[in-house]
């Protein structure tokens, strides 16, 4: 999809590929909503340790997600620098993003390697089977959006990419920061408020 | 195999379609031929379960479904003015990944592993230590192959009805059946992540060690009833949305009147695209939610009737004082309406919660189903077969084979599932696979047998009227006289469609075009002048969609074997989004 595509007529104005991507994100919003769900509903269920006190480490996490947000912000600078034909930023802006996601998804490698040697596994509990689930779908999300950004930085020094192809910056761009704002749900939720839970049964009546 | 024009793969998808019913029908004979006769022993309890499983399976997520979209896929672009899809490589990628992923799913009787937890799969029986063949991994795996070339083609739909409608075709100017896949395409996009992330978890607990649903471990077997019901809901408005948008095209065009009270038609698709995500835990009353619950979702549910209720007398008012002309198509869509009537009362009846404790998986249930099921989506797919039939194929079914048709499948499907009533109320469970002669069910249960076999008939029936329409005679571009867009172009379509994109000039735009060109003392008696195909920028062949969808099949068939494989599919299927991404949507030309 990374041509020229003439801006055909539509009946909305609405590029057709842009709406395409908002829809599939509301999608993949129902999708995290019902792993999220999931993880809340069996939170302080688990019937064995280890309970997130025991090993979730929020000042770590909140470097990485300073990293995570720090990328999106490298992100609106590829576009705008894509939107004003400036190549040279372009690439080294989508490059930058790729990077910083690169080092989130090195401090989730660490932190699950961690994790597993203090005993979180899947199988362990249901707070290892939800927490791995979710935020290994999440990893898998920054994963393909790692991919998605190189692939751009390569067509973007194939020449490919200027005002004319932004859209296919934009549409990454959209992408890039659902993920993001996912995260920011994640991280609220895993570890500033569930993160401190100890022992079994943490929430009245849950 | 390359295409990637929508009225072919409307085509695959409706042939595969019906070869799966057929399939699903037969299994429906082997439970309809083993419950014949009390204490039978024709087949074991445990092909019995694969039965049942398989068939309701098979007609949800292979049949009703695919069907629906056999029709979108034909009808949608004709109807709002459109040359194809708005995405015409991703459309026969959705529909390639289906066809893979049912396969798939049909591998299991290969390897006699054979799904047999029903076709809501109600955990805990679900996990490894009561359901450990590999049966139910190849309905979790096959399923979320399935489920995503049903989003990708919703995402295609509802992009291109927003996106790609005629100049003056405005929402509230569209017909209903576009507006009923609108809305039918984005309960599917909403839905599917649910039951995505059920069968993850399933998968996960089976293969890998989780205890999402294991009592045991502190997992809850009530959070997969609520993730497939969240689901399974709006599912059942995803199967009978579009039937509904069928027959309310159909109703008119041979009453040759206006729907009556449009808006009413559209805001109650809206509203119960709405409220059918507040009734969930109506299949779930018997669980022991508490009364608080269970009071919220008796009245949520028997809500929501009111909206088909409105449909209903929409349907009836336009019926009133029209000239009703009594043909196939017509014949089918006031079967319709008329045994929908019936499963929807039979439904509201166990939206009521503690008249729902005495019928809960008895066969009142069944009845209900496929009155709301078979009677509903199936008479209103039939309708949309006939009707359409000679815009597909420019040639008509046979009128009096088709009405012997509609009432060999009327009196089949009556025989075959009004007598569950009785049986339910009787107190026969549900999917057991004999049941002693004592009982007093035998009679009752014969008679449901026999209309299996009218019914049976009826769809072969159906079948020689397809076989015979080859050699009839071609017809006019417009054989019923109707009013929607796609008559107005000759039949079969060409592959361009509208050689002119029209002006729309009003709701039943085809019916006002007529009348003003009568007005003037022109009648029209052609369809659209053809003109040289070339001179039209079309979307080109592709073999990406295909190699993409061998990709994502082999990583679920992966799964299923070696985790090797899954890596192949992954990496065929990423060459095949690199080769995509590379290759132009249509030949270069000057702008059209
Ligand atoms: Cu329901």
């Amino acid at each position: 999809m990374a041509h020229a595509v003439e801006q055909e007529y539509t009946t909305t104005g609405l590029n057709h590929r842009k709406l395409l991507m908002w829809v599939f994100l509301g999608s993949d919003c129902l999708f995290f909503a019902s792993l999220i769900a999931t993880y809340m509903v069996y939170r302080g269920q688990s019937l064995v340790g280890p309970y997130p006190n025991d090993i979730i480490d929020v000042p770590v996490t909140t470097i990485s997600t300073f990293v995570l947000l720090m990328s999106s912000f490298a992100m609106v600078q590829a576009l705008a620098a894509t939107n004003a034909d400036n190549r040279k930023a372009t690439i080294n802006w989508l490059l930058a993003t790729a990077l910083l996601g690169s080092i989130f998804i090195g401090f989730q490698i660490v932190e699950f390697n961690t994790f597993k040697n203090e005993g979180l596994t899947l199988g362990g509990n249901l707070f290892g089977a939800s927490f791995f689930t979710l935020t290994g779908f999440h990893g898998a999300h920054v994963t393909l959006g790692i991919i998605w950004l190189l692939a751009l930085a390569i067509l973007g020094m194939k020449g490919r990419i200027n005002s004319k192809t932004a859209l296919d910056v934009e549409l990454c761009g959209l992408y890039w920061h659902f993920v993001d704002i996912v995260w920011i749900v994640i991280f609220t939720l895993l570890y500033l408020i569930a993160g401190f839970d100890v022992g079994p049964v943490a929430i009245p009546g849950g | 195999m390359t295409t990637v024009d929508h009225k072919r793969i409307a085509i695959l998808y409706g042939v595969t379609a019906f070869i799966f019913l057929l399939i699903g029908g037969l299994e429906a004979g082997v439970i309809r031929m083993q419950l014949a006769s009390a204490d039978n022993d024709l087949i074991g309890a445990g092909r019995f379960n694969e039965m049942f499983t398989m068939h309701a399976t098979t007609m949800v997520f292979m049949v009703i479904m695919p069907l629906g979209v056999s029709f979108f896929n034909f009808v949608i672009p004709l109807a709002i003015g459109a040359r194809d899809v708005a995405f015409p490589r991703l459309n026969a990628l959705s529909f390639w990944i289906f066809l893979f992923g049912a396969v798939l799913m049909h591998m299991s009787f290969v390897v006699n592993q054979v799904p047999d937890a029903g076709w809501f799969s109600y955990a805990n029986l679900t996990e490894k230590p009561f359901s450990p063949n590999r049966g139910l991994d190849f309905w979790s795996i096959s399923l979320l192959v399935m489920g995503v070339a049903s989003v990708a083609g919703a995402l295609n739909f509802i992009v291109t009805i927003i996106n790609m409608r005629a100049p003056g075709m405005t929402f509230m100017r569209m017909p209903v059946f576009v507006w009923m896949t609108l809305i039918t395409s984005i309960l599917l996009v909403l839905a599917f992540p649910v039951i995505t992330v059920g069968l993850i978890e399933l998968t996960l607990d089976r293969n890998f060690g989780t205890h999402f649903f294991i009592p045991a471990e502190g997992g809850d077997p009530i959070l997969w009833q609520h993730l497939f019901w969240i689901f399974g809901h709006p599912e059942v408005y995803i199967l009978i949305l579009p039937p509904m948008g069928i027959v309310s095209e159909i109703l008119p065009t041979f009453s040759r009147k206006p729907l009556f009270g449009y808006p009413f038609v559209v805001f109650s698709g809206i509203v119960i695209g709405i409220m059918g995500w507040a009734v969930w835990s109506h299949h779930m009353f018997t669980v022991g939610l508490g009364p608080v619950a269970n009071s919220v979702f008796t009245i949520t549910t028997m809500l929501i009737a009111v909206p088909t209720g409105v449909k209903i007398f929409n349907w009836i008012g336009t019926l009133w004082k029209g000239a009703i002309e009594f043909t196939t198509p017509m014949l089918f869509a006031l079967g319709f309406v008329a045994l929908f009537i019936i499963g929807g009362l039979s439904g509201v009846s166990h939206a009521v919660s503690p008249s729902d404790f005495q019928q809960q998986d008895t066969y009142y249930i069944v009845a209900h189903i496929h009155y709301v099921l078979f009677g509903g989506s199936m008479f209103g797919i039939f309708a949309g077969a006939y009707y359409w039939f000679p815009k597909i194929t420019g040639r008509m079914m046979d009128e009096t084979i088709g009405k012997i048709n509609f009432w060999l499948i009327f009196i089949g499907m009556n025989l075959t599932f009004f007598p569950m009533h009785f049986l339910g109320l009787n107190g026969m469970p549900r999917r057991i696979y004999t049941y002693s002669a004592e009982l007093g069910w035998e009679n009752l249960n014969r008679i449901a047998s026999f209309g299996y076999i009218v019914l049976f008939v009826g769809i072969l029936v159906f079948i020689y009227n397809i076989l015979k329409a080859r050699n009839s005679r071609r017809v006019s571009h417009d054989p019923w006289d109707a009013p929607g867009l796609e008559w107005s172009i000759a039949s079969p379509p060409p592959a361009y469609n509208f050689a002119e994109i029209p002006q729309i000039q009003g709701r039943d735009h085809y019916w006002i075009v007529k009348e003003k060109a009568e007005a003037a003392g022109t009648p029209i008696t052609e369809p659209e002048a053809l003109v040289d195909p070339s001179s039209i920028h079309m979307p080109s062949p592709s073999y990406w969609p295909i190699f993409t969808a061998v990709g994502v099949t082999l990583i679920g068939g992966g799964l299923l074997s070696h985790y090797a494989l899954s890596f192949v599919g992954g990496v065929i299927a990423m060459m095949g989004v690199i080769g995509w991404s590379n290759e132009p949507a249509a030949a270069p030309s000057d702008h059209h």
